[in-house]
This record gives C-alpha cells, sequence and structure tokens, in this order.
C-alpha cells in the first residue's frame, strides 16, 4: 500500500478534500452549530498546547491515517524549524510540548530535540505519539523506552484493539504482535506500571466507519483483556474518533459509509465537546514551521486565520490569542457524542 | 422498489410517539433506563439485545445492535457468540417440548 499522496489519489488534493466535505452541509453546518451553543466564532481559551508535527514519514502506513504518512513520504521537519519552536516554548511558558508525526522517533534530529525541550524546564510536560512498532522497527531504535525514560517522557500509543485481526486490519499485518512486544519493553522498565511515574496512555480509535463507545467501558476492557492474557498494564485510554478527512475519508468514500458516517457525527454534535474542542487550548506546527489550529487542520492546510503569525519564526501569542479558529465539516469529529480530542473524550 | 423494511425507517422510530405521545415517552424513558450501566455494563446489556434481536428477528435492532457492539468494543467473535446463544435458545426451545410429543406418543402407543 502507498500514501495517497504516491497513488495522485484525488483525496491527496486538499482542496477536493473540502469540496467533499462540505457536501455533508444539508444535514447541517459545523458554524450554525456552534453558531447555536454561542462558539461561533471559535476563539482559543489559552494556548498551553503546542503539538508538532515532526514529518510525514512513518514505518508503517495504516489505513485510517489522516496523516497521509508512510515510508514513501519525505516530509520532515529541519533543525532551524525546531530552534525556533525551543525558542516559542521558552519564551510562552508552554505546558505540554506533544511530538506527533508520522513517526516523530524517525526525525534524525528527535533525541536532540527532545533533549533540548527537557533542558527548558523539568517541568515541561513531553508527549510523544509513538507507534510502538517503531521501537523494534530497527537496532538504533531499541533504546527508545530507556530515551524516554531519561527524558521523563510521557508515551501514548494507539492500539485500536486487544486481538490482531483488528489491530492488524487498520495498521498492517503482524502490527498487534510487534506493539505487544514493544509494550512488554516499556512495561518492562516502568511504564505503564503503579508507582513509577512514567505515564503509558493507550489511544483507541474504532477499525471502521463507526464511533468510540464509554472511553471508561473500552478502558476496563482493555485493562482486562491486556492485562489477563498479555501480562500488560498501561495507564489510561483514550477514545479518539475518526476525522473524516485523508485516508480516513477515502475509507469511507470507497466503502460506501460516506455519507452515514457525517449523518452519524452531525446528528451526534454535543454542545459540551464544542466547548472543550482541542484546537482552543493547541497550537499545531507543521513539518516546515506553519501553524495551524490542530493537526487536522493542518493536513487540510488550513492555516491559522492570524496573518502576521503563521509561521514559527514569526509567532506572536497576542495575535494567535485572538484569531478565530478556522472550522469546516471535519469538526463533527471533535464534537460527536462525549467528544474526541488527542487526549480522548472532552465532554 | 418498495419493501416492507426500509433501513431508513430506523431513524423514525423515535417519533412513534406522533400518533400516541404518553406511551411512547414512557417507553423510550424505560429504554434508556434499562440500557444504562447497572449490575451489568452497557455492554454486556449491548450483547444482549444483539442476541435477542436476532430471536425476534428484528432487522431493525440487528443493524442498530450489531453498530452499539462494536461501538462498545466487541469484536466478530463475540458478537457471533452472542447470535449462537440466540440459536442455542431458539433451537433447545423447540427441541425441548419434543418431550411433550413423546409423552404423547408413548401414551397413545401400544
Ligand atoms: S496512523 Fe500513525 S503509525 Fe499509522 S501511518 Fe499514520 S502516523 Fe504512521
Ligand atoms: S478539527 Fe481541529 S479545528 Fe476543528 S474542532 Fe477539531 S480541533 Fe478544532
Amino acid at each position: 500500500m502507498k500514501s495517497l499522496k504516491a497513488q495522485n489519489h484525488p483525496l491527496a488534493n486538499t482542496e477536493y478534500e473540502i469540496e467533499l466535505l462540505e457536501s455533508s452541509d444539508f444535514k447541517g453546518r459545523f458554524e450554525n452549530k456552534l453558531e447555536a451553543s454561542r462558539l461561533f466564532p471559535l476563539k482559543p481559551t489559552q494556548i498551553e498546547i503546542l503539538q508538532i508535527n515532526m514529518g510525514k514519514m512513518c514505518n508503517q502506513i495504516c489505513k485510517h491515517c489522516h496523516v497521509d504518512a508512510g515510508p514513501d513520504r519525505k516530509e520532515i521537519m529541519e533543525r532551524d524549524i525546531m530552534s525556533h519552536c525551543l525558542n516559542v516554548i521558552r519564551e510562552n511558558k508552554i505546558k505540554t510540548v506533544d511530538l506527533t508525526g508520522g513517526a516523530p522517533e524517525m526525525n534524525p534530529h528527535f533525541r536532540w530535540f527532545v533533549t533540548e525541550i527537557r533542558t527548558i524546564d523539568p517541568d515541561i510536560n513531553i508527549i510523544v505519539r509513538c507507534n510502538l512498532t517503531i521501537i523494534l522497527a530497527n537496532p538504533k531504535y531499541h533504546d527508545l523506552p530507556e530515551f524516554y525514560q531519561q527524558n521523563n517522557v510521557e508515551v501514548v500509543s494507539s492500539l485500536p484493539y486487544f486481538n490482531p485481526v483488528k489491530t492488524d486490519a487498520q495498521r498492517g499485518d503482524g502490527v498487534f504482535e510487534k506493539s505487544i512486544k514493544a509494550l512488554r519493553m516499556l512495561n518492562g522498565i516502568g511504564y505503564g506500571m503503579a508507582g513509577t511515574g512514567l505515564v503509558l496512555n493507550l489511544v483507541y480509535n474504532p477499525s471502521g466507519a463507526f464511533l468510540p463507545g464509554s472511553q471508561q467501558g473500552l478502558e476496563a476492557e482493555f485493562k482486562r483483556k491486556l492485562s489477563t492474557q498479555y501480562q500488560i498494564e498501561f495507564n489510561s485510554l483514550f477514545t479518539i474518533t475518526n476525522i473524516p478527512i485523508s485516508r480516513f475519508l477515502e475509507y469511507l468514500q470507497r466503502s460506501g459509509n460516506y455519507e452515514a458516517y457525517m449523518e452519524k457525527l452531525i446528528e451526534s454534535y454535543n454542545p459540551s465537546a464544542a466547548a472543550n474542542v482541542m484546537c482552543r487550548s493547541t497550537i499545531s506546527v507543521g513539518w516546515d514551521g506553519y501553524l495551524y489550529d490542530c493537526d487536522f487542520n493542518q493536513m487540510l492546510e488550513l492555516k491559522v486565520k492570524s496573518p502576521e503569525s503563521q509561521h514559527i519564526k514569526d509567532w506572536k501569542q497576542s495575535a494567535l490569542h485572538n484569531r478565530n479558529i478556522v472550522v469546516n465539516q471535519h469538526c463533527f469529529g471533535c464534537t460527536a457524542g462525549a467528544g474526541s480530542s488527542c487526549g480522548g473524550t472532552t465532554a | 422498489m418498495k419493501t416492507y423494511y426500509n433501513p431508513e425507517d430506523l431513524k423514525k422510530f423515535g417519533k412513534i410517539g406522533e400518533f400516541q405521545k404518553s406511551m411512547a415517552d414512557k417507553f423510550f424513558d424505560y429504554y434508556g433506563e434499562v440500557f444504562k450501566e447497572g449490575a451489568l455494563t452497557a455492554r454486556e446489556k449491548s450483547l444482549i439485545a444483539l442476541a435477542v434481536a436476532h430471536a425476534v428477528q428484528c432487522p431493525y435492532c440487528i443493524d442498530a445492535y450489531t453498530v452499539d457492539t462494536m461501538e462498545k468494543g466487541c469484536d466478530e467473535e463475540q458478537m457471533m457468540e452472542a447470535v449462537h446463544v440466540a440459536a442455542a435458545i431458539r433451537g433447545g426451545a423447540s427441541l425441548v417440548h419434543s418431550t411433550q410429543m413423546m409423552n404423547k406418543a408413548k401414551e397413545i402407543s401400544m
């Protein structure tokens, strides 16, 4: 399987994607729903999280990937952009730095960058979105768990299900088995184990065109199954709704589920989830330094609406704080049911 | 094409109150209460509902509880086992009545 970009797929074109998304507005426009909830225009509350997309390169090629990441993607963040990020973190009291990709660890400057962030402040919460299999992909990555531990990095990893069939169907053949091995390595040095302070959270997202159920219920089930069948421990499970963009949108269209899925998202709009969408407290940085309201807007190439501060080198806290967040129909993915964010439910 | 069952009609379920509101309201309140997390988890209740949907052969309920069990984190194997429970009870219910047939047959036989 190749990325949509390598296939020259029409959905690799963000204008086409947005056009398609907008065709779902017969069931309700996101802006109107926000208006009815007195949330339009959507404004930031406080910028606390900097989510940095270190590049689109990945060792996996998951079917639902909103980044359209994969081994054939070569876009990665250079060191000068990272230096600008470090300045912003230093000068703006950023509390959480969330490193994502692709597989962020494949960026050759990854370890340097993490160490530099840790030097700024021992209390910054550094999160790495680690796909688990990267740890086993090459001997040079085998010591990643120790590296995370030394820098007190929180690990957040996707595991769509506690069995191989569903996991591999979404993330690729053999991914479940490798993920279990990597989780054992992380547990082995204390990640996810009580009393160590080393945090290992898992992410569940549905393997198909349906919404995630209760986060609490799924977490209990995951804990029971992973512990009894695989002796694996973890801290929390975050349930995340699949946002209808990129490869998940391609799947929805190909499988004939697009309209019903959009309808379900729109019908499940929850005003309290809308009030807590993650873009109100996050700025997302692209591999080339441009700024976005979230990783999804980044993939749709919808830059922040603060013309004087659209790139990390031009960071202006007040302009970013006063901007209007760019919304469209894909945002219904964040507001359905109990809500969805990179940290799980929001309502 | 006209058919007795139309998947779109499932979405109209909530509107049955149009013809009789007070009973529909009571029913939906009760329905909501039944499916809440209780002595049984919401997940267990959803699997029971899926099995019963097959026993009563309601296509609307089968669609609805296939989605619901998947949302609650059940996999296909668990869902199929639930249907087998329904099938076993249905089959067993027929077969256990054969004792009556056997009794009667013996009663009237030499
Ligand atoms: S979902 Fe994550 S692990 Fe999978 S291809 Fe995308 S970036 Fe890689
Ligand atoms: S998709 Fe992005 S911009 Fe839209 S609501 Fe979600 S986080 Fe906010």
